[in-house]
């Protein structure tokens, strides 16, 4: 393994700070609001913090190697104890805040943490209920003192007690802390991510300094993220992009991190903070879209017209002009007009304005939903990636971004498609190991460095970039040998706001299913305009003229996936809107609202039957659970329609 | 229990002496008598609250407390002096701040400005500096805003301080009105049902809130409740009032195995 010699003496975090307490010293390096006001502390001062405190730790007998746990928001004092427990050789291992006390149990059993450090009572007192079963456990540093005024002190420390109780004996400590420093290097782990965990029990990655500091400075080249950038951390600590944004690049770079007053009030300190450099869950952005749609139908006429005018004009130059393509003069210049009057103060409405590198990751994103924000003139762009990456595999760059796939591979990655489709990949962020986890480790990344990701996806053959298809468990087979992935075709789907949920069966069969669930206060207010009565979901979801709209929507969806050289086998031939919602109570949904296919698929095998054998109804019985736990059923007839498919019409390059 | 000066709570904080004394008190309006003969005393730094059945006297009893009312017999002593009949404005300049069981916000404000009407009693500059924003008025309003600040961080009330309490939902309105309670920085505090229609969630956020406010400022609080899981959990000792009458005083255990009490709750079967 060569070493990191391109990076010089910046090969750990660190170092990175002294550095940036050096060249950056009177920059600002942390914001937080509190009591009203954005408070701010410049990277000499983070340094003098970060300092203090791990000497702090030193004096608590903390160990090189020891872990320590940190639970708590997005608040400055969180990120100095990652970066403080780096610097006395101990592992940072930070929680998700609203974990539940045995979970939290069962990490801080697993890496055996020596230290927590939380921020109030609610933290404090969860990791108290669980302290007697935890042997390893010393104590708990807490931030906020409220309401532990009564507590037994005896294995609770204060935050800012303990940086002053570093610096009183910082004579002593600093030779040990200076020893400790210069004995690290880019083997050395620089945290550990414990991931959610989808099946079984969460397992720690361990990341080392080369991952995070190689990943960090080829991201920010890639993206030209300088030290005048600045984010908003407002995502949870414990998720590894949160570690990349907020300290990774921010220390590589020098940029930066702005911290909410509370989670509450994120939307209006983004506005104030104006991040340069932002990253949000698709879902935020559909939320934030929703929000506006509903406050311009309460506008009034005239400016509900300029809105349609302007918008209609920016949907079709925005992008054009962000991927630098050409545009004619007079739309140039409505778009600048428009830039005054409207996608300008929306932009800044939304704390937007001063965006120049936006990402989105983590499920697929529609269309239309990444078009409105890139006609804003942002740059949204999207990115894959996963823990095990040290967040990034693929991404977009400036001038070829779209909303199907997840672009090119990132600076240093290697990606292969194995032949059952699954996507893997190598780089200088791919992690270490899983902690206390050989097995595991080896399952995931081969002796040569490949990991797998667990998803399907494919290179498209032009543009070089990366499509995900489905996970990879999902991924199968029609019966003719084309590829099967019902994930890639119900996304499509569920981009119509009409479709709320959509079920595409086909594995081992010869043609694709689905069952659909109409989204009720979509399809509802479009009966209201029409004049069409109904009186429950039922009775909407079997109207003749809702499965005429659905099965237009379905038609365009099979033109769309005809398009797709592998995946044109997946066109739907026969749906049917179910009778109920699928609902996590009746175990169709899991909690997070994910589809459960085998479930599903056991529980309505009469209507799956029925889309096989050719039958145009089908009477079915189905079982309900009501809020309350009884149960009951309810029974209908389903009309079955026949779908157009297309063929994959070839297109000129 | 009355005779000591001090006793130690169950969770180990010790209460001092009295910081106000009920002393017979009697309160008629015209033909009907509100409360009749009752004494007891609110000791410093304790959670006491007053418990009794709809038309008990609680709410008359909290308002001869913070001298709204004037008792036509007995005394109220704070502080070990005798309480003249005074103007509210005054009771609030002695340290004595309430709440109210019918939320009295101004609904068009917002919850900052609701909260800094709060500081009122601590401002001294006069209505020509403050209009044309002088010196002192300036340096005067930072400061209260500080106050402020504090408690909003402290009710965990940050995203609503520029909604206009009108548009809150009703648990956040009682929240914002204890925060302008708790503004004035008082030595005793009143809360007149402060968890009135409340979700049990809310409840157990207020709760905490009052036993933090307690913890942290050492504040007195006297508080009139309906609900009597609420009130056993967080009083130190409790005034059961019924037909004006007290018909029990004591620690919560105290109060719940007494037998008057449980028939003015439970009702009495007659014979």
């Amino acid at each position: 393994m060569s070493n990191t010699t391109t990076v010089g003496a910046l090969d750990t975090l660190p170092r990175l700070l002294a550095r940036n307490a050096k060249d950056y010293a009177e920059k600002t390096a942390y914001r937080e609001k509190e009591y009203g006001i954005w408070q701010s502390w410049t990277w000499a001062e983070t340094a003098e913090e970060i300092n203090s405190l791990a000497m702090g730790l030193m004096a608590l007998g903390v160990k090189p190697g020891d872990h320590i746990a940190i639970v708590g928001r997005n608040r400055p004092y969180f990120y100095w104890a990652m970066v403080a427990a780096q610097s006395a050789s101990a592992v940072p291992v930070p929680l998700y805040k609203d974990a539940v006390a045995e979970e939290m149990a069962y990490v801080l059993d697993h890496c055996s943490a020596r230290y927590v450090i939380a921020e109030d009572q609610e933290q404090v007192d969860k990791i108290i209920d669980v302290m007697d079963d935890l042997e390893t456990l010393d104590g708990i540093i807490f931030l906020d003192p409220s309401g532990m005024r009564k507590y037994d002190k005896s294995k609770l420390f204060g935050y800012r007690e303990l940086q002053r109780k570093g610096l009183d004996q910082k004579a002593a400590l600093q030779i040990e802390l200076d020893k400790r420093l210069s004995e690290q290097g880019p083997e050395t782990t620089c945290v550990m991510l414990y991931t959610s965990g989808t099946t079984g029990r969460p397992k720690g990655v361990v990341l080392s300094n080369r991952n995070i500091i190689e990943t960090a400075k080829g991201t920010c080249e890639f993206d030209n993220l300088a030290a005048d950038d600045s984010v908003l951390a407002y995502l949870p600590m414990a998720w590894v992009g949160d570690f990349i944004f907020s300290i990774g690049q921010a220390y590589w770079s020098g940029f930066c991190v702005g911290c909410p007053e509370s989670q509450e009030t994120m939307q209006t300190d983004l506005n104030e903070i104006g991040p340069t450099y932002f990253f949000a869950p698709p879902r935020y952005f559909e939320g934030l879209l929703t929000s506006v749609q509903i406050r311009m139908e309460d506008a009034s006429r005239f400016k509900q017209w300029m809105f349609k005018i302007f918008m209609d004009n920016a949907k079709d130059v925005g992008p054009k002009l962000l991927d630098g393509k050409p545009v004619g003069l007079v739309a140039r210049l409505k778009y600048q007009l428009g830039k005054i009057l409207i996608t300008g103060p929306l932009k800044n409405t939304l704390g937007l304005s001063r965006v120049r590198v936006g990402y989105t990751a983590g499920e697929a994103i529609g269309p239309e939903l990444f078009d409105f924000y890139r006609s804003l003139g942002i740059n949204l762009k999207q990115l894959y990636g996963q823990t095990e990456a040290s967040v990034f595999i693929t991404q977009q760059r400036d001038g070829e971004v779209r909303a199907d796939t997840v672009g090119t591979p990132s600076p240093g990655v290697e990606l292969r498609i194995d032949d059952s489709g699954e996507v893997f990949y190598r780089s200088a962020g791919s992690f270490e190991r899983y902690y206390k986890n050989p097995e595991s480790t080896k399952d995931t990344k081969d002796p040569e460095g490949w990991v797998a990701t667990g998803d399907a996806g494919f290179i498209e053959k032009d543009s070089g970039h990366l499509r995900i298809i489905d996970r990879a468990k999902d991924v199968g087979k029609l019966k003719d040998g084309s590829m099967f992935a019902p994930k890639f075709v119900e996304n499509k789907l569920k981009f119509y706001a009409n479709v709320l949920e959509s079920v595409v069966f086909g594995n081992d069969r010869d043609m694709c299913v689905a069952f659909i669930n109409i989204d009720l206060t979509a399809v509802g207010n479009w009966a209201e305009r029409n004049n069409i009565a109904y009186s429950s979901y039922q009775e909407l979801a079997a109207h003749p003229k809702v499965y005429e709209m659905i099965q237009a929507n379905v038609e365009e969806v099979n033109t769309s996936v005809a398009q797709d050289e592998m995946l044109s086998g997946c066109q739907i031939h026969r749906f049917l809107i179910l009778h109920k919602e699928l609902d996590a109570d009746d175990g169709e949904l899991t909690r997070t609202q994910k589809v459960r296919r085998n479930i599903i698929a056991d529980k309505y095998d009469d209507l799956l039957n029925a889309l096989y054998d050719g039958s145009n109804t089908v009477f079915t019985e189905t079982e309900v659970t009501y809020e309350d736990g009884r149960k009951g059923s309810i029974s209908a007839t389903l009309e079955i329609r026949d779908v157009a498919t297309f063929e994959r019409k070839k297109v000129a390059a | 229990m009355n005779a000591i000066d001090s006793y130690v709570t169950a969770d180990g904080r010790t209460i001092g002496a009295a910081v106000m004394e009920m002393k017979n008190i009697t309160l008629r309006f015209g033909g009907v008598t509100a409360i009749k003969d009752i004494s007891f005393d609110i000791r410093e730094g304790e959670v006491r609250a007053i418990i009794g059945p709809n038309g008990a006297g609680k709410s008359s009893m909290l308002n001869v407390i913070n001298g709204f009312y004037h008792p036509q017999e007995g005394e109220v002593w704070f502080h070990g002096k005798k309480r003249l009949a005074m103007k509210p404005h005054q009771i609030a300049k002695q340290g004595i701040a309430r709440t109210f069981q019918n939320i009295a916000l101004f609904k068009g404000m917002s919850t900052l400005d609701n909260i800094m009407t709060g500081r009122l009693t601590h401002m001294k500059t006069g209505l020509m500096s403050q209009m044309m924003w002088w010196g002192g008025a300036q340096a005067e309003e930072v400061a209260n805003r500080e106050v402020v600040e504090k408690v909003i961080d402290f009710l965990e009330i940050q995203a609503i301080r520029k909604t206009p309490v009108g548009r809150l939902p009703y648990g956040f309105q009682k929240r914002v009105e204890l925060g302008r309670a708790l503004a004035a920085e008082p030595k005793l505090l009143l809360l007149d049902e402060p968890m009135a229609g409340m979700n049990v969630e809310e409840k157990e956020d207020m709760s905490r809130f009052i036993l933090d406010v307690n913890d942290e400022f050492g504040t007195t609080i006297a508080l009139i409740e309906h609900d009597m899981g609420v009130v056993m959990d967080i009083a130190d000792r409790v005034v059961v009032m019924d037909y004006g009458k007290k018909i029990g005083d004591g620690t919560p255990d105290e109060v719940r195995n007494n037998q008057d009490v449980v028939d003015a709750y439970l009702g009495v079967a007659h014979d």
